[in-house]
């Protein structure tokens, strides 16, 4: 996101280019989350090949390594003899073509590893966006209410903690108590293992399931769901109550809601149609941050839960030091919350006139 | 330096006017902290005091050497042991106590380099402004692209699994933050009276913003700084725990709760470590929610007489 833009000084507005205002808007935002993906490569480009460590040594053992022929000729089929733009640029033509190379540790091309556990990560972080978002803007809203009683500072206090809790940990405890110690939660993964996964349409379990007529199948993925999603949503809720609750102060502070509140409309309606709406534009943006948070979560929780996503790839990948799933994984994560935050820019647009005429 | 003489003569005219900001020296801030944040922030900093006092100790008050393997394996807590053993015959508490040696040290040199690095950067990028700026902000726009843990941990696989690189990964995700906000700040005074009035003084840009800028921009990275040790421990522990921190057999607590993964049943082994950073980031971020509860009045908890509804 480009908070910069706003503090420089106003340039002189094109009146030749045409075009309706919100496309270009749209455009511009587009361009830079392009941009920025491209950034994004670049990173990751020169994590893999600038890092220390040979990778001729790495790939041929160190005997090989001494013979300058055998190394020479290993250059050049890989690429490794041509100057660093050519080899990123092959790189860059590679990562279009879907090859993010193989994982030393599945001994899988990475894209099919990452495409089969994607929809595992989705299930469990729409869960808990959806979630967070709805406790958060409540109890935020709530507490920006009655700020200065007790309930705001108890819940100060209460989302302040949430943010200190190391969320692996916070999985570990909940899974003991509750798997091992209540046997309320089901076990580890995303089915009991008397059940067979629903036939694949969205990858969700829960929707495949439904989809299919089996409900049974259904309450069982939901079930498996529930922790790992708990874990995450106690993650980002504290993040989303304290943002909303600054939020929602700011525009109490308005004379428009002073207004709303003299003429006598009910509590309701000013919660909903004034506030909320009203403090929509930072609330969209702490959502975006909190998906970041979330998936930087499920990196930390799912290898927990023995939850098949690319959390758990990533923990694997990560602790073998698996450099190819590694970035993998970086990457998809990468642009997953540019593309996030990307929505949340058009959406500026759409909810306030003023982002996308202003600018 | 240049002008000793007129430098003293204009701090001297400011003193004496009251209506103007006094430049180049500390505003004490009005310490007023909330009838309930401040109770919290006392408790937060006896709390860390008391980490940071057992890091120092540790090697004095610890039962066990918390290397030796010379315990039976997996004891409960309180059968000869407080805390319990590991599935090496390690004592549980002792390296609880030696852990704190590593992640505390390693989380205050991790914020203070990043406070160094990205005050400075924002400090220039916002001063000099033109390409410098679009320069500096680009890349904290790329950094800030990745969610900060996966950058952190892609970063830390390709340096190789190590504390020191775990804490470098950190620090390149972390500095951005600050970056961005000195920057928005020296944006905001660059232009204000008694920064001009300096420069036309014959002030020179590091002088102008030494003396000048910093002494008013200090609070809000300060305030940003304690709220971020939390995170910094919590990052630290995170990449330990994904095996690209700490090397066994360092005590380290984030690993710790990755070795009781493997123990299942044995509960103490996950538990304690995971209590530790918990307290250690809890005491830190009541302690960073007062001092901006002092030092920046818009998130102020206690205003005069809020909604009635």
């Amino acid at each position: 996101m480009t908070t910069s833009t706003a503090t420089r000084p106003p340039r002189a507005r094109s009146v030749s280019r045409g075009g309706h205002p919100f496309a270009r808007y749209a455009l511009r935002r587009v361009i830079t989350s392009l941009l920025l993906v491209v950034g994004v490569t670049l990173v990751t480009f020169i994590l893999t090949n600038l890092v220390p460590g040979d990778p001729v040594a790495a790939a041929l053992g160190q005997r090989a390594a001494e013979d300058p022929a055998i190394v020479a000729q290993f250059q050049s089929e890989y690429g490794l003899d041509k100057p660093l733009v050519v080899q990123y640029f092959t790189y860059l033509g590679n990562l279009l073509h879907g090859d993010l190379g193989t994982s030393t540790t599945t001994h899988n091309a990475v894209t099919s590893d990452l495409s089969s556990a994607l929809p595992a990560t989705l299930e469990i972080a729409i869960g808990a966006i959806v979630l967070s978002v709805i406790i958060g803007v409540v109890l935020g809203t709530v507490a920006a209410y009655r700020r200065g009683k007790a309930s705001d500072h108890v819940l100060r206090v209460v989302s302040l903690a949430g943010l200190s809790v190391p969320t692996f940990w916070l999985a570990l405890v909940l899974y003991y108590v509750f798997y091992f110690k209540l046997h309320i939660a089901p076990g580890s993964g995303r089915l009991s293992s008397d059940f067979n996964a629903p036939p694949t349409i969205t990858g969700l379990y829960t929707v495949d399931a439904l989809l299919a007529g089996q409900l049974d199948t259904f309450l069982d993925a939901a079930a498996h769901l529930f922790l790992p999603v708990l874990v995450l949503t106690l993650y980002t809720v504290g993040l989303l109550t304290r943002f909303v609750r600054t939020a929602v102060l700011e525009i109490l502070d308005q004379d428009y809601v002073r207004a709303a509140r003299a003429k006598g409309l009910p509590t309701r309606t000013v919660i909903w149609s004034y506030v909320l709406r009203g403090a929509s534009i930072p609330i969209l943006t702490v959502v975006g941050l909190a998906f970041g948070s979330l998936l930087s979560g499920t990196v930390l929780v799912e290898s927990i839960f023995a939850w098949p996503g690319i959390g758990s790839y990533a923990y694997q990948a990560a602790s073998h030091l698996d450099l190819p799933g590694v970035m993998g994984v970086g990457l998809l994560i990468g642009v997953m919350y540019l593309l996030v935050n990307l929505i949340v820019d058009l959406l500026y647009g759409v909810i306030d006139p003023r982002v996308r005429l202003a600018s | 330096m240049s002008r000793p003489t007129l430098d003293r003569a204009s701090s001297k005219a400011a003193a004496s006017d009251p209506a103007l900001d006094l430049p180049g020296r500390w505003r004490r801030p009005r310490l007023r902290l909330g009838r309930w944040s401040a109770p919290l922030g006392i408790a937060g900093a006896l709390v860390a005091l008391l980490w940071i006092v057992i890091a120092i100790l540790a090697p004095v008050i610890q039962p066990h050497d918390p290397l030796a393997q010379d315990l039976p394996i997996l004891q409960a807590p309180g059968q000869g042991t407080f805390l319990g053993t590991d599935a090496l015959g390690r004592d549980v508490f002792s390296r609880l106590l030696s852990g704190a040696r590593v992640t505390i040290p390693l989380a205050l040199l991790l914020v203070v380099m990043s406070v160094l690095i990205g005050a400075i950067l924002g400090a220039v990028a916002g001063f000099f402004g033109r390409w410098v700026d679009e320069l500096i902000m680009r890349v904290t726009d790329l950094v800030m692209a990745f969610p900060t843990v996966i950058l952190a941990m892609v970063i830390a696989a390709a340096l190789g699994a190590s504390l020191l690189n775990a804490v470098l990964a950190a620090l390149i995700v972390s500095w951005p933050s600050y970056a961005r906000l000195t920057r928005g700040l020296v944006l905001g005074l660059r232009t204000s009276n008694y920064v001009v009035s300096g420069q036309l003084l014959g002030f020179s840009p590091l002088r102008s913003l030494w003396r000048d800028i910093a002494p008013n921009i200090v609070g809000p990275i300060l305030v940003l700084a304690s709220l971020d040790i939390g995170t910094a421990i919590l990052l630290l522990s995170g990449l330990s725990f994904l095996g690209l921190g700490a090397k066994p057999p360092t005590p380290e607590w984030g690993s710790m709760v990755s070795d009781a993964v493997q123990n299942f049943d044995s509960w103490w082994l996950g538990v304690f470590p995971g209590l530790a950073i918990l307290t250690i980031v809890v005491a830190f971020n009541f302690v960073g929610d007062a001092l901006r509860d002092a030092l920046d009045p818009k998130s102020r908890t206690l205003r005069g007489g809020g909604p009635t509804l």
